[in-house]
């Protein structure tokens, strides 16, 4: 054996790998949907899921700045995060600054101990709310049907951070893992309507998104009322707002089948009956 | 390591020798303080002659800059994420620097041999289990000075905010929990038969205690006795490392934990790591020393 015959194996070895390569690269690309799942989804597989739970739960933790329960702590669990940003009212926040899920310490050692950890209820604000967007990015990558990622996203970059067009894309991004969704669309049309002012287009999406809702959850036996108490009390804001008082009364009416306060939609409907007549 | 380089005996690194020789001229000295001192400077100087500290540091450098370069809805003052795994990063560099470089003290100088010429100066074995924890515990000390230097860098750059204090803070009380470690493992390799299986069992411990140790009472209080009282004791007996975790205030930009309870974990961890010290002297001082 000559000195060079090492690398001209060396070199043969090297031709076959490549032309391996050439041979399985197209048929791995079949195997992984042509190309079109992230590395997470390669690498993970279902049980990324598990884990965009986690990330979901990581961005509420930064909303409250790391004030949070953790497994081994008694509470009841949150009926929905505000983190969400369905307005919650003072009071209710108030009550929930006041609410301790330590409890009084059991010794010495769990009072010592409470100094090195955060035990006072803050939220994230004056575009801190930032913190919390690294986590539901990753929650939605990781669980493209995990809805809330994307909501709460667009809520936050929309209203708080002044970034309408990420919102936007980071919805439309959603709709194309979830076309059916409800939610994503009403979301989408509150941009429109909120921050772009754009009538015509909220009130597509949101009639969209009542589509979408009637085909999906009318027949359910435990509806999702609040979402379609959201389109329809939105659709009938829209059109008391452009004047058509009729469709609006259409509205409000079958929001109110569903509101826990249906006297306040009523005097709306009320004063709109009086514009019409 | 060692006292080869503290022997000055059995190395071809001229730098060592030179380390050896200075640290045994100090030793043949005989003050018990600059015995220990230079019998932890040649721990240190192992420190920077191994490349564990750099491929940590390296690794900890480059996964935090990948991770900083991603930008997140084209917004670039997100920077909490960034802080959180840094300071992880840090974490578990930090644990296993103290653990693997602790681990192997004892053992090698028995295993060389270096350990009989060492013991032949005037070193007691009480020296010998001193400098060795100071040795790896102001190691840990510099490598965590080098980590938070370029975890303040990145994260202060970003954020346009240089909380030093807090900084070395939860530095400080990183180092605080890595002496109670450094003590353990010390005691460990003195104990268990080879450094791998020390190394281990205190990884284990580690974690348990800092993922579980602070909620063991809540749990024995949901068992039936015997298991709820052993379970009790274990808690009042273990060292709580997880009051030296505070990284949740560094990367919430919380205010500072105030001093005096830092003053106070300080004196809690400085028992501890007597108590640990003084049990591996019980342990090693009637330890044949051959193999």
């Amino acid at each position: 054996m000559s000195n060079r015959t090492p690398y001209y194996f060396l070199a043969l070895l090297g031709s076959a790998c490549f032309s391996l390569a050439t041979l399985v690269q197209p048929r791995a690309m079949n195997w992984s949907q042509h190309g079109r799942d992230s590395v997470l989804k390669v690498l993970l597989g279902d049980g990324r899921r598990i884990f965009a739970n986690h990330f979901f739960t990581k961005a509420d933790i930064y909303f409250h700045s790391g004030y949070y329960p953790s497994v081994f702590d008694h509470r009841d669990e949150p009926k929905e995060s505000h983190m969400k940003g369905h307005g919650h009212g003072e009071q209710e926040e108030d009550q929930e600054k006041e609410a301790d899920f330590f409890g009084r310490p059991r010794d010495w050692v769990e009072a010592f101990g409470r100094h090195f950890m955060i035990t006072k209820h803050t939220h994230l604000e004056h575009g801190q709310e930032r913190e919390i967007l690294p986590w539901l990015k990753l929650s939605a990558e990781l669980d493209p049907q995990l809805i809330d990622s994307y909501t709460v996203g667009a809520y936050w970059l929309a209203n708080q951070l002044g970034k309408t067009k990420e919102a936007e894309d980071f919805l439309r991004e959603g709709l194309r893992e979830n076309p059916r969704s409800y939610e994503l669309l009403f979301s989408l049309g509150r941009i429109y309507y909120d921050n772009e002012h754009d009538t015509a287009r909220a009130r597509n999406v949101w009639q969209a998104a009542l589509r979408r809702w009637d085909e999906q959850e009318a027949r359910n036996e435990k509806p999702d009322k609040l979402v379609l108490e959201e389109i329809t009390v939105h659709l009938g804001r829209l059109e008391e707002k452009t004047g058509d008082y009729r469709s609006a009364i259409e509205y409000l009416e079958r929001a109110k089948s569903l509101s826990p306060s249906p006297q306040t939609l009523q005097r709306q409907i009320d004063q709109l009956k009086a514009k019409v007549s | 390591m060692n006292a080869t380089a503290v022997t000055g005996q059995g190395t071809n690194d001229w730098r060592i020798s030179a380390a050896g020789r200075k640290a045994s001229s100090v030793l043949l000295k005989g003050n018990s303080l600059n015995i220990v001192l230079a019998l932890a400077g040649v721990v240190i100087k192992e420190l920077y002659r191994r490349k564990d500290f750099y491929v940590l540091f390296v690794l900890t450098a480059l996964m935090t800059l990948l991770l900083g370069s991603v930008r997140f809805f084209n917004d670039d003052k997100i920077v909490r994420y960034l802080k959180e795994i840094c300071l992880l990063l840090i974490w578990v560099s930090g644990l296993v620097i103290a653990i693997a470089t602790t681990a192997r003290q004892i053992p090698a100088e028995r295993e060389n041999r270096t350990i009989f010429p060492l013991l032949a100066k005037p070193v007691t074995r009480a020296h010998v289990i001193v400098g060795k924890f100071l040795g790896c515990w102001f190691a840990c000390g510099l490598a965590l000075v080098m980590f938070y230097v370029f975890f303040g860098v990145v994260t202060g750059s970003r954020e346009h905010a240089w909380p030093v204090m807090h900084w070395v803070q939860t530095m400080m009380m990183q180092w605080l929990m890595l002496g109670i470690v450094t003590a353990f493992v010390l005691f460990g390799s003195i104990v268990f038969a080879a450094p791998s299986s020390n190394a281990t069992i205190s990884f284990i411990l580690v974690i348990g205690i800092l993922l579980l140790g602070g909620h063991l009472r809540s749990l024995a209080l949901q068992r039936p006795e015997p298991a709820k009282t052993i379970m009790e004791m274990v808690y009042f007996a273990i060292p709580h490392l997880e009051w030296f975790d505070i990284r949740e205030f560094l990367q919430y930009n919380q205010p500072l934990v105030p001093w005096i309870y830092c003053g106070e974990a300080a004196v809690y961890a400085l028992g501890y790591i007597t108590f640990l010290l003084f049990a591996a002297w019980v342990v090693f001082r009637r330890k044949p020393l051959n193999l």
